[in-house]
């Protein structure tokens, strides 16, 4: 037994010869909102299908709620437990809004017709029109509306303030962010909006071709990675001395460096060197997403 | 209420960012001892923030001797801070006639600000957000 909602160790999954996800490890606690990023095709759907057990994976162990996910076959129960909006918000064209909720409810035995009218009114959905004719932000809100009032414990949510105008997503994050106290709610999201994922989340993981690059609670991070700014009053011949640095940039008589480990020796170094002065500047979560998914 | 304010993006935590305002109200007396902090659930939902990180503000704030978490009550400025007060006003006055000498030196402004981040970060480990252990 342990204290994780979401569990992963060493997972895989290929489509012929690409690998799509490649031994991620995924630790995500109750009550905690996971901001899961990445580039495009970095592997973000594929994870969150291998926990939704919609995909088999090809090694190593998925848990959600300490079960293992097996595939497609099992876990039926597992998946009521979990509320899931997909990247591509698909949703019967033919239904109108009051049908796709009627449709939905009898799946869940724990539903929330308080939520479901709370989220009808917030989200000013009209509940006779077809989904066909929603705009795609409407869709979304839809979408967002049938994972948040069936009682789940988790929200799996792919891209979810993806096409909502600003008014909107206030809303759903001044939202999200209260589940976790009110309903013990414990929230997983990918995004490619780091302005949101930074004001929401309090631990982020950052993906690359698959693999995980960075993890962290976002306050400690933001501790963690400095950028240093050392300017020489005259052209220094190398900087070669930055060990730990995780990049360097020298334009002239200035060098920038960004850095994640050994950062006080790093200052006491270049602060030593003839002719140097050194600042510091705090760092935000997309200089460290850029730095990590750069030039891959 | 004090008005909090948080900057997302500025690279500073934001539980640092909360603490420092937190601690800011209560040097200018906008905030005094005995006062109730929001809840943690209120004002996750006004700043629109995570509530594990106002958790965190509060227990640092409290570990600092600034806020009192009494079980089931609430945040409330520690009755201790007064005291504090006062060494604030003497640091106020000690700033001050250090910025003095040094604008008579001819030391601008913002040389003044660059020289007391660049000391403090030389001194403190984490100063990214002047964080004391």
């Amino acid at each position: 037994m342990n204290d994780f909602i979401i569990e992963t160790a060493g997972v895989r999954r290929s489509f012929g010869s690409h690998v799509a996800v490649d031994g991620l490890d995924l630790q995500v606690s109750q009550g905690s909102i996971f901001g899961f990023l990445g580039r495009n095709g970095a592997g973000k759907t594929t994870t969150i299908r291998l926990l939704l057990g919609f995909l088999k994976s090809g090694g190593g162990e998925v848990r959600v709620f300490n079960e293992v996910v097996t595939g497609p076959e099992g876990n039926a129960g597992l998946r009521r437990r979990i509320g899931y909006v997909s990247e591509n918000k698909y949703l019967y064209p033919y239904m109108t809004v009051q049908q796709i909720i009627r449709f939905t409810r009898p799946f869940f035995p724990k539903w929330r017709s308080d939520l479901e009218l709370r989220y009808m009114d917030m989200f000013h959905l009209p509940p006779n029109r077809r989904i066909s004719a929603l705009s795609k932000g409407m869709r979304t809100t839809l979408m967002l509306l049938l994972a948040m009032s069936h009682g789940a414990e988790l929200l799996i949510l792919d891209e979810p303030i993806e096409g909502l105008d600003a008014a909107v997503i206030e809303t759903l994050l001044k939202e999200l962010v209260a589940l976790p106290a009110t309903e013990g709610t414990t929230i997983f999201f990918s995004s490619h909006q780091l302005a949101e994922v930074e004001q929401i989340a309090d631990r982020v993981a950052i993906i690359d071709h698959g693999r995980k690059v960075v993890e962290g609670a976002l306050d400690d991070l933001k501790v963690q990675y400095q950028r240093l700014r050392v300017v020489f009053d005259r052209e220094p011949a190398s900087i070669s001395w930055l060990p730990g640095a995780d990049h360097v940039r020298q334009e002239g008589r200035t060098v920038s460096i960004l850095a994640s480990r050994n950062v006080e020796g790093i200052v006491e170094q270049a602060r030593s060197l003839p002719g140097a002065s050194v600042e510091r500047f705090p760092v935000g979560l997309k200089e460290i997403f850029l730095e990590h998914v750069r030039g891959n | 209420m004090p008005f909090f304010r948080l900057n997302v993006s500025s690279g500073v935590p934001l539980y640092v960012q909360l603490m420092e305002q937190v601690k800011h109200a209560v040097e200018t007396g906008a905030l005094r001892p005995g006062d109730q902090l929001p809840t943690i659930r209120a004002l996750a939902q006004e700043l629109v923030m995570n509530s594990n990180t106002v958790v965190r503000a509060y227990r640092e704030l409290e570990h600092e001797g600034i806020v009192e978490l009494r079980h089931g009550l609430g945040a409330f400025i520690s009755s201790s801070v007064s005291a504090k007060g006062k060494v604030m006003r003497q640091a106020q006055n000690i700033v001050e006639s250090a910025v003095e000498r040094l604008r008579s030196l001819g030391v601008t402004g913002e040389e003044i600000r660059r020289l007391f981040e660049s000391e403090l970060s030389a001194t403190q480990v984490g100063s990214a957000g002047g964080r004391k252990r």
